[in-house]
């Protein structure tokens, strides 16, 4: 087991040891999940309890967030089209904005704080009032029943929750189009619809299912590691926190490169 | 009291658990056997807890072996090892209910999923004949955070029993509960075995749920079990003077 490795004198440094020992802990948490994920019992009132509590906790403060940066990013892109005369762009502009980067980044952000959080927290406190032991020695698999569910909600409820602050976003930009540039529904959305592409908005989709899985995963192994007493379960909320929205941006980075290597191949 | 201890149930020989540099156990050996209650005595942090975690496979010992019902609980596959935990119930020392669950669905989740093809009729039937066999039968539909500290002890030890389990793992039943919560406690632990026939360690701090639930007592001290016995053999002979401090420091409290 582990012990030989926490017995034995730090192979490089104290930290850089615990780094490494975590990095393989993580990986190995992921790796529990794809071996776990595809059999019996699969717990779908409880992967669908957990859908409702995501969309029902982030609506409120996705729809305003998705709508007010509808309006403002219209409203600060138009100065420089102006300068050439191209606020008629406007609405291509915003819709490839929208879907390519602004719906996910700003849902999967909004998630990562709201629901990560809750999931970091419900699921430290379960680990330090021994609850989790409670369902093991009950012979019921906690990691089926908390892990698996939580990060199949997620995963399959960003992407969802991504179409509709995309929508929401580009209703806020129609308003401030609509009132400056007096362009009706119809061909807002037209031309809404003719800037994007197939894979503009299966690549935005993809990418959502990966920040969603990382939001729950994330927010499940922060808190099934927190250490023991009330402290570590403020400490798990908050590091999965952080951590997925670091992972969040990294993905967003790589999927820049992946779909730019696609779109231009 | 069973008058004869013919059938060990669990044997426990020479087990280690350190902690990094916390050595717990230090080479434990116990016995418990059929329709027994075994108390087990120990300071606060003397190990107890982790013991009873080794038994049931929620941590593993360095060394040494646990037995129960003649199975090396190391060596059992994950799916035996859960079969074992099914005749083990484990009351936990901060009740561990489901804070997500009202009581009714805590009592239901070990049972439903453990056991198939029960109707409705069957669980309800259950759930209310235990929660009424605790004293509680107006909380059904409460959820623990609505509870005091005595009410979730109560209904951590039903949970367990929906099972039927044949050994009974009770982590200080009455700490930080008031001397008459404490006597309901020790009734229900006697009361349990009486039904249930189960053979029970009872982990406490408290020598008058010792001696009133207690067959045997067994006192863990610095890592090892020092003194074995009935309550009058541990402590009115007792000669070892850190058994003997621990009584006194008890009883003059
Ligand atoms: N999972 C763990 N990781 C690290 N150390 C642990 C773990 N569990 C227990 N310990 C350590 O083992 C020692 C014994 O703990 P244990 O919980 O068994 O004590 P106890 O006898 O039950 O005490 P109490 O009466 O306070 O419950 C303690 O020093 C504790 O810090
Ligand atoms: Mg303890």
């Amino acid at each position: 087991m582990s012990e030989n490795i926490e017995r034995n004198k730090p192979v490089i440094s104290k930290k850089l040891d615990k780094f490494f020992t975590g990095l393989a802990d993580a990986f190995r948490f992921v790796k529990r999940f794809f071996q776990e994920v595809w059999f019996p019992p699969y717990e779908f009132k409880e992967v669908l309890r957990q859908c409702y509590e995501i969309g029902y906790r982030s609506l409120p403060l996705i729809s305003l967030t998705g709508f007010i940066v509808g309006i403002v990013f219209t409203n600060q892109s138009r100065p420089s089209l102006s300068e050439f005369g191209a606020t008629s762009w406007l609405p291509a502009l915003i819709s490839i904005a929208i879907i390519r980067a602004m719906g996910p980044l700003v849902t999967a952000l909004i998630a990562a704080g709201k629901v990560g959080s809750s999931i970091g927290a419900e699921i430290g406190s379960m680990k330090v009032t021994e609850q989790i032991d409670a369902m093991e020695v009950s012979a019921i698999n906690p990691f089926k029943y908390l892990v698996v569910t939580r990060t199949i909600a997620t995963t399959l409820m960003i992407p969802i929750l991504v179409l509709y602050t995309d929508f929401v976003a580009l209703i806020g930009s129609f308003i401030n189009v609509n009132q400056n540039e007096l362009v009706s529904l119809s061909t807002f959305f037209v031309q809404v619809f003719e800037a994007i592409s197939f894979l503009d908005v299966f690549s935005s989709l993809i990418k959502s299912l990966v920040f969603g899985f990382t939001i729950g995963i994330v927010g499940c192994y922060k808190g099934y590691n927190s250490s023991n007493g009330t402290e570590g379960v403020g400490k798990a909320a908050n590091a999965s926190v952080v951590m997925s929205m670091f992972l969040i941006f990294i993905e967003e980075l790589l999927a820049l490169q992946i779909v730019n290597a696609i779109r231009y191949a | 009291m069973p008058s004869d201890y013919t059938k060990k149930i669990v044997e426990i020989r020479g087990v280690k658990k350190s902690f990094d540099e916390n050595h717990v156990l230090r080479g434990v050996d116990l016995d418990l056997y059929e329709r027994e209650n075994l108390v087990v005595l120990g300071k606060s942090g003397s190990g107890k807890s982790v013991l009873i975690k080794l038994m049931v496979g929620l941590l593993q010992q360095d060394e040494g072996t646990i037995n129960i019902f003649g199975q090396d609980t190391t060596k059992l596959s994950l799916k035996d090892l859960n079969k074992l935990r099914l005749k083990i119930g484990f009351a936990f020392q901060a009740s561990a209910l489901y804070d997500s669950m009202t009581v009714r669905e805590n009592m239901e989740f070990p049972l439903v999923r453990n056991v198939k093809n029960l109707t409705r009729k069957e669980i309800n039937l259950k759930v209310e004949g235990l929660l009424d066999s605790v004293g509680l039968p107006k909380t059904i539909n409460q959820m623990p955070a609505e509870l005091s500290g005595g009410q979730k002890k109560r209904i951590g030890i039903a949970r367990t029993l929906v099972l039927e389990p044949e050994i009974m793992l009770y982590d200080e039943p009455t700490a930080g509960l008031d001397p008459t919560t404490c006597i309901d406690i020790n009734n229900l632990i006697n009361q349990v075995r009486e039904e249930y026939n189960t053979s029970s360690i009872v982990i406490t701090h408290d020598l008058t749920c010792a001696k009133v639930t207690g067959d045997r007592m067994a006192v863990l001290i610095e890592g090892q079990f020092q003194a074995i016995g009935s309550f009058e053999e541990v402590f009115a002979q007792a000669k070892d003077p850190k058994v003997k401090s621990f009584y006194d420091y008890n009883f003059i409290q």
